[in-house]
């Protein structure tokens, strides 16, 4: 039997164990140069940042999507979104009375698919380039929010639930600068 | 299923991260071989999962095969273009279209800084030939962007 022919079908499965697994490396990484797990919440965070403000780019030009209307259209985007990068279907709950915040349910987030955290790691939010990636890419379409974590399934909760805050609309858009 | 431009930015950014502002030669040198040794990480595991069904290797050529082949084309959607060896344990892999750099510039003007965008990939090779029981170094040299070339060369004990 030929070698090719083992996996040849499996080539979209690999690029999400490439993804997760360079994602693994890197916050090992970065956790071995760093001794502080608060440092590395920052620096994924500004990583998926500046993530977030080139992805949305190829996100308009592939849907051609038009101005979001209300924040629940935002929310609705970053379901597809999600779905177009990511492979995530999440669900969006938990809205608040007044509509500026609301959940994103997080199952099979491939990034954690081989993922164990030591108990001595307990500040470390692994997945934080995802909130950094959301507000990067939010603010380029002039939308400020704030994105965070309150239910982790690596720390023992049964899901991971991210929450996305409404800021404020910004009206001029202002040059991206590092923070 | 991630997206490959997801997966693009995401090196790119590794790449700003590790190789942002060098302070001086010593430390950069030093950051480009912890992207490196991200790669290596990486590589190692991943070709731990990509062997599994596979039959033994017959030798360290056979070894070199599957990564331009197979390992290659799972990473990247094609083989290296070219592979050869002195038999002596010095092999050269050719990309005449090397992913990263596709998605960087394919003029000359930036040849200086190009390099830092191998040191992840030279880390996968050496990862997975770590694996598979090869112990090398291996290098990186663009020849034209988006061509490029990787050199391993095994270490025998």
């Amino acid at each position: 039997m030929s070698r090719s022919t083992v996996r040849t079908g499996d080539t979209k499965k690999v690029s999400s164990d490439l993804f997760a697994l360079t994602y693994g490396s890197l916050v090992s990484q970065m956790l071995k140069d760093s001794d502080n797990p608060e440092e590395v919440n920052k620096q994924l965070d500004r990583m998926g940042y500046n993530i977030g403000l080139r992805l949305v780019e190829d996100f308009l030009a592939k849907t051609s999507t038009p101005r979001c209307l209300d924040f629940k259209d935002v929310a609705e985007k970053l379901q597809t979104a999600f779905k177009m990068y990511a492979g995530i279907n999440p669900s969006v709950v938990n809205w608040s009375s007044s509509s500026d915040e609301f959940s994103l349910i997080l199952d099979n987030n491939p990034l954690i698919e081989y993922v164990e955290l030591p108990d001595h790691l307990s500040n470390l939010k692994y997945c934080n380039i995802i909130p950094g990636i959301i507000r990067g890419a939010l603010e380029m379409v002039q939308i400020e929010v704030t994105a965070w974590f309150v239910q982790d399934y690596l720390k023992g909760d049964s899901t991971t639930e991210l929450r996305v805050k409404f800021i404020k609309k910004l009206e001029e858009a202002l040059p991206p600068g590092e923070d | 299923m991630v997206d490959d431009v997801f997966f693009d930015l995401l090196h790119h950014e590794m790449v700003n991260v590790f190789t942002g502002v060098p302070c001086n030669e010593a430390s950069a040198e030093m950051n480009v071989s912890k992207l490196e040794q991200i790669g290596f990480m990486t590589g190692y595991r991943l070709s731990e999962k990509a062997t599994k069904d596979c039959q033994r290797f017959k030798d360290e050529l056979d070894v070199m095969k599957f990564i331009c082949k197979e390992f290659w084309s799972s990473l990247f959607k094609k083989q290296i273009d070219n592979l050869r060896t002195n038999h002596q344990g010095v092999y050269v892999l050719l990309d005449n279209k090397f992913r990263f750099l596709t998605q960087i510039t394919t003029s000359k003007q930036y040849m200086e800084i190009l390099p830092k965008y191998l040191a992840f990939t030279c880390g996968l090779i050496r990862g997975a030939l770590s694996n598979l029981g090869v112990v090398s170094v291996v290098t990186g040299e663009v020849v034209q962007s988006p061509s490029c070339r990787f050199q391993v060369q095994v270490q025998r004990s």
